[in-house]
């Protein structure tokens, strides 16, 4: 029954994807805005692969979603090379990065483990605020294109046409989607569970907690840093906001908003953050204003998320 | 050469003395109620603005007084309201909060006193250098050091011989104890939360006069003083004070050395106390797990 349930909302959510540039233009939305909604998706489900299934809250997403933005678009900027080997170039950049980084953080928890990734977070914000020459500081790194994907006997034109665009963010966001399903699933993904759960059980079980703990941390940089790249080149262009902690934190709350417990959650949590983002910024100028109190209110009143008040419903 | 080392150094402790009495403010509500109150630089822009808004009636002097205690009034109604539900919640939950309440703070200061910077008056005495030889020495700066130095002397004191400071220290380490003895924990956590923000109030109002005054004003001293905090050592007052100081100090000589490092350096510092020593300078044993 519970199985069954969840099939059906796998199989609904990908044909939604899959046909989302056809249905978002009928509803008032527009193909870029599918596509950011793609991109910020598979950043919080990212992240929840640390926050919801491991139970390691991190405020510092931000940083790792950049670096692979900017490594990314520095990649094509210059030495020319084409999207997709500059998506792989900024994800390893940034995965170095969180090896190192959650080296020095694991051995903190809960309260103290999130501070410090807040800290963390900015260093890499104030790197590229001020290495004008090589990140071109507060500006941001402008003069650069994404490059048509050239598969040898075809090309895909990505430069142009939005949907073609779309259609490539989604085969990336698919392949991360895959994979982190995939782990989740593994001995690993439950033992990660197992942390969250009782950590101190875990480790009478013999999971080794602080190498469990890091590995999920390093797997969420990763995938964060791919989305990070998508975002680069949807935009074309990079400035040092990718980097700030206020993106650590609308990641985190999408995750809150969708459903941390569950995995499609934050991909929900993203889509209404981003479209009611677009929407408040052009409206009003105190959209930060309406930004916070979603916080406020989802903290106080859908602590569970939407995904999460479903399940209630449908057990009740 | 000296001259200018000696000037960075003290105008690294003139902003570590900032970073210090904010994070202390940050570091008492963590370490009793285990909430990580991101709106503090927020709290610390409208103590700013208050007394910028209430220097034209009741002067300088006058609004020094009253600006940190209304500061620390708002706190206890935003604690009462939004935060208190949350205590013994996941942290997660009083982080976000207190992050979108950032936001919001921002962008109604924003709303009221306009995003352009304004000016920030201090009597003109309190300007004037005291050394020919040490121009950097100016009245304000010292008289802010000796505010400072009275403020985190007077939490101390607080802290270290009042009942009220007794119990905050001894929630610190075991509040459900303190509440089996029947002290009142809610109060304690609201008047914890008060003093708190009352220091970010008195930051912004002595911020104001030295680096004028802005919208942003709290989200640029907020990260510092999380960085003090790690730095210094989690669950020690003195920690952070000490981490405030340090990391003031370290910015301003990297100031002279390597400008462009001036920010990067603090978090330079930062992993190399949590490489060596995880707990952080002055850190208690057992508050990692």
């Amino acid at each position: 029954m519970n199985a069954a349930r969840a099939r059906t909302i796998d199989v609904a959510i990908c044909l939604m994807l899959l046909f989302a540039p056809f249905w978002m233009n009928a509803i008032g939305g527009y193909t870029e805005l599918a596509t950011r909604i793609v991109v910020m998706g598979l950043a919080a489900m990212s992240l929840n692969f640390l926050l919801g299934f491991t139970g390691v809250l991190s405020f510092g997403h931000a940083a790792y979603f950049g670096l692979g933005a900017y490594g990314t678009a520095m990649a094509i900027k210059y030495w020319g090379i084409g999207s997709i080997p500059a998506i792989v170039l900024g994800v390893i950049i940034a995965t170095i990065a969180a090896m190192i980084i959650g080296a020095l953080i694991i051995k903190l928890r809960g309260v103290y483990f999130a501070m410090v990734t807040i800290a963390f977070g900015q260093v890499f914000y104030f790197i590229a605020f001020r290495w004008n020459a090589v990140t071109g500081g507060d500006d941001g790194l402008t003069g650069w294109r994404r490059l048509p994907i050239n598969f040898g006997f075809a090309e895909l034109d990505i430069v142009q046409n939005d949907r073609a665009f779309y259609y490539f963010a989604l085969a990336i966001f698919a392949v991360c989607v895959a994979a982190m399903a995939v782990l989740l699933n593994s001995p690993f993904g439950r033992s990660l569970i197992a942390i969250r759960e009782n950590e101190r059980r875990a480790r009478f079980l013999g999971v080794p907690i602080e190498f469990h703990v890091w590995l999920s941390f390093v797997i969420s940089c990763l995938f964060v840093s791919a989305a990070g790249g998508l975002y680069a080149l949807l935009n074309n262009f990079i400035d040092p906001r990718a980097l700030r902690v206020d993106l650590s934190g609308n990641l985190v709350i999408m995750a809150v908003l969708g459903g941390m417990r569950s995995f499609w959650g934050p991909l929900i949590g993203a889509a209404i953050f981003v479209a009611l983002q677009d929407y408040v910024s052009s409206h009003t100028e105190n959209w930060m204003s309406v930004i916070g109190l979603v916080f406020v209110l989802v903290v106080r009143f859908f602590p569970r998320g939407v995904l999460g008040m479903l399940r209630t419903g449908a057990k009740a | 050469m000296s001259q200018v080392v000696l000037f960075n150094v003290f105008n690294g402790l003139i902003v570590g003395a900032f970073y210090a009495l904010m994070a202390l403010g940050l570091s008492l509500i963590l370490n009793l109620s285990g909430v990580i109150n991101f709106a503090h630089g927020g709290f610390l822009a409208l103590g700013a603005y208050l007394a910028y808004t209430l220097i034209p009636y009741v002067g300088f002097w006058g609004a020094l007084i009253l600006a940190p205690p209304l500061t620390a009034v708002l706190g206890l109604v935003v604690e009462w309201l939004l935060i208190r539900p949350l205590y013994g919640k996941d942290p997660l939950y009083s982080l976000l909060l207190t992050f979108g309440l950032a936001y919001i703070f921002e962008d109604m200061t924003r709303l009221i006193w306009g995003a352009q910077s304004v000016p920030f008056q201090v009597p003109g005495w309190l300007m004037t250098s005291l050394s020919n030889q040490y121009f950097f020495l100016t009245g304000y700066r010292v008289f802010m050091m000796i505010i400072v130095a009275a403020a985190v002397g007077g939490l101390f004191a607080v802290l270290k011989y009042t009942r009220l400071g007794m119990r905050i220290r001894a929630g610190t380490r075991d509040l459900d104890t303190v509440s089996t003895l029947g002290v009142n924990v809610r109060v304690l956590r609201s008047l914890n939360f008060g003093i708190g923000i009352y220091m970010a109030g008195l930051a912004g109002v002595l911020a104001a006069g030295l680096l004028g005054l802005s919208p942003t004003i709290g989200a640029n001293l907020i990260m510092p003083s999380f960085v003090a905090i790690i730095v210094g050592g989690l669950g020690s007052l003195l920690g952070t004070l000490l981490g405030g100081l340090m990391i003031g100090v370290a910015s301003g000589l990297a100031a002279v050395y390597f400008p462009s490092a001036t920010e990067a350096v603090i978090y330079v510092m930062m992993a190399l106390v949590l490489l060596v020593r995880p707990r952080g300078l002055l850190g208690e044993e057992g508050r990692l797990h």
